[in-house]
């Protein structure tokens, strides 16, 4: 019989990572929706509402902000279904690891594969929105700190609607009050940016809004799947 | 006489309004294969789901080493091995790929540790093979390919004979049997008759939704 010995935690982030990572390269096509959603819904703005400079630079913020809110909120769905389909979310469940840790890394991999792309793309659709220079460092700044929240919290969302059949819609309506703060907070610091004022207290606030999600989030994604799952 | 391992007293199961059993009291100690016997739908895996602390649909004690489960959960889960309806098994994955993940929720295990047991469960050869081209017998032997891997004294195993072939079958009681005669404890549900070395000791759900 082999020796038993627990893994370490830090092995154990790094191992849920790579399982998650692996199993997105897999599936390229699917992890790459929310990116093209994100694109696709962004230049559509000019086309359909008005390709006016003065007029774009005025709603890019907020357009760049609902477009990437939007996008983390159709991709909320997946992050656990697969895995309360073949089983793997009860093993999750039964593993002696704290939850709180292996949940972490599941939203951590999911930001890196939705909300890390959105952000790295998201200059050349500012340009293509006439986003000023001195608010374009800004735009990108809030969304660093805004899209790994937005993981955060729908996460929680996710692992309360996971072991219903059709909990897609009960996602949004559960999340979408929570995103509000978060898109309300970004977009604002935008604007002051682009007026000259400064946004160092919008940017405590969506850093302090992250601290708090990173910190206690994964605990009620914990006990939100312990929930479902029963 | 060794002490229980795992202790159950009067447990009650009630599942949309359906009386599932009740007064259910039994323990395992080391050494025992428990054999949960009961037509479809009697609860059994309901049972298995409640004893691993999945599920809280129940009344009752439950305890591991004189301890309520709640309270012991992570000591508790160290030393359980529990394998489901659904294996778990990721069909994105490799089955090398699927039992490392599953060694990082458990115990560290070796490349070489994987891929011998899985030259044990017939394996051999598709260690890099992603398992949605494995068939389901071949899935369902990836997770059995877990038994090989661990060093908990206690299996739950639902339905593990499911899609396993006949030498199959017989390669896996005599698992079972191993894990029994080294001093672990099993319980599981089959519908299929068992043929161990060691004495099985049953369980009977369903009469409470006879009676």
């Amino acid at each position: 019989m082999p020796e038993t010995k627990t893994a370490s935690l830090g092995s154990v982030l790094v191992g849920m990572c790579r399982r998650d990572l692996a199993m997105a390269f897999r599936r390229r096509s699917e992890v790459f929706n929310p990116l093209l959603f994100f694109v696709i819904v962004v230049t559509l703005f000019p086309l359909g509402v008005s390709p006016e400079r003065e007029f774009l630079s005025q709603i890019a913020p907020g357009v760049l902000w609902v477009a990437a809110l939007l996008a983390t909120l159709l991709s909320m769905d997946t992050l656990f279904r697969s895995d309360f389909d073949d089983g793997s979310l009860e093993q999750l469940l039964l593993s002696p690891q704290p939850l709180f840790l292996l949940v972490l890394a599941k939203v951590l991999v999911h930001w890196l594969i939705t909300g890390l792309p959105l952000i790295l793309i998201t200059p050349l659709l500012a340009l293509m929105l006439f986003v000023p220079d001195e608010s374009m460092e800004i735009l990108v700044l809030t969304l660093v700190l805004g899209t790994p929240l937005l993981s955060l919290i729908g996460a929680i969302g996710a692992g309360l609607t996971v072991g219903l059949r059709k909990g897609g819609l009960l996602l949004s309506l559960l999340i979408l009050p929570l995103y509000i703060p978060v898109l309300i907070f970004g977009t604002t610091a935008v604007q002051a940016a682009a007026q000259g004022f400064s946004v160092v207290g919008h940017m405590s606030m969506l850093g302090a809004m992250l601290a708090l999600g990173a910190t206690l989030a994964p605990f009620a994604i914990a006990a939100a799947l312990r929930i479902s799952v029963s | 006489m060794s002490e229980a391992l795992l202790e159950v007293s009067d447990l009650l199961c009630e599942r949309d309004d359906r009386l599932l059993f009740q007064g259910l009291s039994f323990s395992v100690t080391s050494g025992d294969v428990v054999q949960i016997e009961g037509p479809n739908g009697s609860g059994k895996t309901s049972l298995l789901r409640i004893l691993c602390g999945l599920s809280d649909h129940f009344e009752g004690a439950i305890s591991w080493r004189q301890q309520p489960i709640g309270k012991v959960r992570q000591a508790f889960y160290a030393e359980l091995l529990y394998q489901g309806h659904q294996a778990g098994i990721k069909s994105v994955l490799t089955a090398q790929e699927n039992l490392q993940w599953s060694g990082v929720l458990h115990e560290d295990i070796s490349i070489e540790q994987i891929n011998a047991a899985l030259a044990k469960v017939g394996l051999q050869g598709f260690e890099d093979v992603p398992c949605y081209s494995l068939s389901a017998g071949q899935q369902r032997r990836v997770g059995l390919a877990r038994l090989f891997l661990t060093a908990a004294p206690l299996w739950i195993l639902d339905e593990p004979f499911t899609a396993i072939d006949k030498s199959g079958v017989a390669e896996l009681e005599k698992v079972i049997a191993q894990h029994a005669l080294n001093g672990g404890s099993v319980i599981l549900t089959t519908h299929h008759e068992l043929h161990l070395d060691v004495s099985v000791r049953k369980v009977k759900l369903g009469e409470a939704a006879l009676a």
